[in-house]
This record gives C-alpha cells, structure tokens and sequence, in this order.
C-alpha cells in the first residue's frame, strides 16, 4: 500500500513536477484553441458537401468522412509527421498536429452536423424559402440554428473526445500536458506526475462528461 | 514530382519486403482488438445490469468507474499502467496492457450506453411486466432488455469502432501492431512507403466497421429515445 502512494501519489514529486505540468497545460489549451476551431468549421463544410446538389460532390465528402473516420488518429499524425517529409514538406509538431486533426475530428463533426441538419423538417426549408429568404438565408438562419441545438449533446461530447485526443500530440514531442507529464516520470522514475496530469485532465473534462449526460437526459424528456 | 512522390510512398520494392512485417502487425491488431470488444462490451453490460439493481452503493461506483474512464485520454491511462506497475511489483506485458486499458474505457461507455437504453424504456412496461407476474430478473431480461438494446446497436458499434482504433496507441509502448510495425519498417527503410502500407491496412481492416456502423444508424434510428 505504501509503494502504491510512494509511486502513484508522491506529493513531493507533484511539487516539483507541478511547473512543467502547467507549461504543458498550457501548450494544450494552445493546442485545443487551434484544432476544435478548425474542426468544427471543417466538419460544417463536409456536412454541407455531404448534401450538395451536385453528386460527385456528395459522395466525395462521404467516402472522405468515412476514410478519416476509419484511420486511427494516431496513424494520420504520423504519416503526417513523419512521412511528409519524404515528399519534401516537413510540418512543425503543431503544424502536423492542426493537419491530422483537422482530418479527423471534421468528419466526426461533419457526421453530428448532418445528423443535425437532417433533424430539421423539409417544411423549414420551404417555409423560409416562401418568406423570401434566399438558399443561404435559410440555412444560416433558420436550419443550421436548430440543426445545432438538436446535436448539441454530441458536438459538446466530441468536443470532450477532441480535447482527450489532444494527448497523443506527445507522440511527434509536442511539449502537451501528457508530454510534459511524462518528461518528469521519467526523470523520477515515478508515476506521480502522470497521476498529476489525469488530475488536470479529470478537472477540466470532468464536468463537461457530467453535464452531457444531463442534456443527454434533458432531450429524452 | 510524380516519381518523386511515388518513390517516396509507393516504392514497389519496399511493399515487397515489408509486407509480411504489416501482416504480423495486422495479426498482432486484430488478436487485441477482438479482445478487447469482447471483454469490453461484456464488462459493460454487466456493469449496467448491475447498476439497474439501484443499490446505492453499487451505482455510484459505477458513475465513478464510467466517468473516471470516460474523461481520461487513453494515452494517459496507458502510460500509467505501463509505467507505473512495474514499480509496485506487477508486471504486465505491453499488450496486455493496452488491452487491459482499452477494454476498461470501451466498459466505461458502453456501460453508458446500455443504462441509456435501459432508462429509455418507459416505466410503464415495467409495471405491467410486474403485474403479470414476472420477477425483477426476468421483466429485465424479457421484456426490457429486448427493447432496450436494439436501440444501443449503432452507438455501441461507432464506440466500439473508436476505441479499437486505438489499438495503434501500443506503439508508444512496443506493441507490435501494425503502427508500430509500419513505424519501424519506415526507419530502416527511410522511406515513407511502409507507413502508407499500415494506413492502407486499417483502412481495410476498419473501413467495413464504418460502413457498417452507418448502415445500423438509418437500419435502427437511434434517436435517443
């Protein structure tokens, strides 16, 4: 019991890991700051592809979603990372962590998009058109404003799942929280600041899985 | 910058040579992730068949297990159980690990899922299953579980999906599955030909599971009943 603290729980060892910590903190905010934007305004243009008027369009986007959603994100940060540079091209680690993740988290935005923009009754579309609005019209301001708020559940928890995935930047020495946390185990050769880490993770993420589960709630009542 | 480009991703020699190195890898992924849905999703369901018994105790442990797992990045548990058990004198190999970890989180949501399924079914087929006669066992397992669960196949299948795509996280500990196998392959090649081989495999091997998981959503329209 005692090495289990003395391992996982070092309150010393937190202390002293505590300002590295914070640093990769921070460089995860950055982070996140940079691909759920990006992601989000990704995912709305796949979902609007997805429903062009114009086929190959259409099927492009899909066979675009699925094949994103197929590839582990890990797997697309390293052919990102490291095998562009084969071609000539050699992306900073943010750089190549903003691609791999646009890839990615926009066909599961694009995906909860459609779902949304498909709750939406056909007679919206017609209703706002006869009052005059034009195609864009309607969808900015009569669809896309209800096709959120029914998928809001599932865009908060993707967004849940992008922030959680922000941890496999360590992977290509982005310097993240998980990076961070890492550095000092292995200077210590102790888990605690990894245990520090999930800590931060569990803080910032916690009450966001909490409050899904209510408005998951909420809208089946 | 045609060739150049082919050179550097399709390079037919190196397909040649590594790709018994991306099937093993293939092997090494399929073997962890049947494992881990297998055990994941059981692990799941009966957790949620527990928590329907509304015992206090029980289901706030439960919430705890669910929520703990749901919010921590699976790099972080991870590296914690890699790292951190061999120091307290359990020793586990990597992919046992990773299984392990992938399972506990795949748990964590589909325990999730299945008591959503379960709250979705309203009370009222509760009562009359009771007034008939059944027990509490069996209204669950007859009448409730049958309506319940058909409503939780598609988000079951896109979580499944998700997480076993993370079977590629064992990389960072040296599970040989096919991430690992393309990124080795790739240092001794020093070309990015054997990475666009291991892309190209979980495209295969996962592509049929988003295909799939697409179809059950329009086949069972789950709206979150």
């Amino acid at each position: 019991m005692d090495a289990l603290a003395e391992q996982f729980f070092n309150l010393a060892i937190m202390q002293q890991a505590l300002p590295l910590v914070l640093m990769g903190l921070q460089q995860t905010i950055i982070v996140c700051l940079v691909v759920i934007p990006l992601g989000l305004a990704g995912g709305l243009a796949f979902a609007l592809l997805s429903r062009a008027p114009i086929r190959p369009l259409r099927w492009a986007a899909i066979v675009g979603i699925d094949f994103f959603r197929a590839v582990p994100p890990l797997v697309l940060l390293i052919f990102v990372y490291s095998g562009l540079p084969f071609a000539g091209l050699r992306p900073s680690p943010l750089a190549a962590v903003a691609i791999a993740f646009f890839l990615n988290t926009s066909s599961y935005y694009g995906e909860i998009y459609r779902a949304g923009i498909e709750s939406v009754g056909l007679g919206q579309w017609d209703a706002a058109r006869s009052t005059g609005l034009k195609g864009y019209q309607t969808l900015a301001y009569v669809v896309l404003p209800q096709a959120v708020r029914n998928v809001l559940p599932d865009l908060i928890s993707n967004t849940v799942e992008v922030v959680k995935l922000t941890s496999i930047a360590s992977v290509v020495a982005l310097p993240e929280l998980l990076y961070s946390a890492d550095m000092a185990r292995s200077v210590t050769f102790n888990s605690s600041p990894i245990v520090l880490a999930a800590a931060i993770y569990l803080v910032m993420l916690w009450p966001i899985v909490r409050l899904v589960s209510r408005l998951e709630r909420r809208m089946a009542a | 910058m045609g060739s150049r480009f082919l050179d550097a991703f399709f390079k037919w020699e190196l397909i040649e040579r590594y790709f018994p190195a991306i099937m093993k890898g293939v092997v090494v992924t399929i073997e962890i992730a049947a494992a881990v849905v297998v055990t994941g999703i059981a692990l799941g369901f009966a957790l949620s068949i527990l928590r329907s018994f509304r015992l206090l105790p029980v289901s706030a442990l439960i919430v705890i297990f669910a929520d703990v797992f749901r919010a921590l990045p699976p790099l972080v548990l991870v590296l914690l159980v890699y790292f951190g058990l061999p120091n307290v004198g359990i020793s586990l190999p990597s992919f046992a690990v990773l299984w392990l970890v992938l399972a506990l989180v795949l748990a964590a949501f589909c325990e999730e899922i299945f008591w959503a399924g379960i709250l979705s079914v309203p009370k009222g087929q509760w009562e009359a299953a009771r007034s008939t006669g059944l027990g509490f066992v069996g209204t669950l397992a007859y009448v409730v579980l049958p309506q319940a669960l058909r409503l939780t196949v598609p988000p079951i299948t896109n979580r499944t999906l998700a997480i076993t795509k993370n079977t590629a996280l064992g990389t960072v500990i040296g599970v040989g599955e096919i991430l690992n196998q393309a990124t080795t392959a790739q240092s001794f090649a020093g070309n990015a030909t054997p990475l666009m081989m291991g892309a190209v495999a979980y495209v295969v091997l996962f592509i049929p599971v988003v295909v799939l998981g697409r179809f059950l959503e329009t086949r069972f329209a789950w709206r979150r009943a």
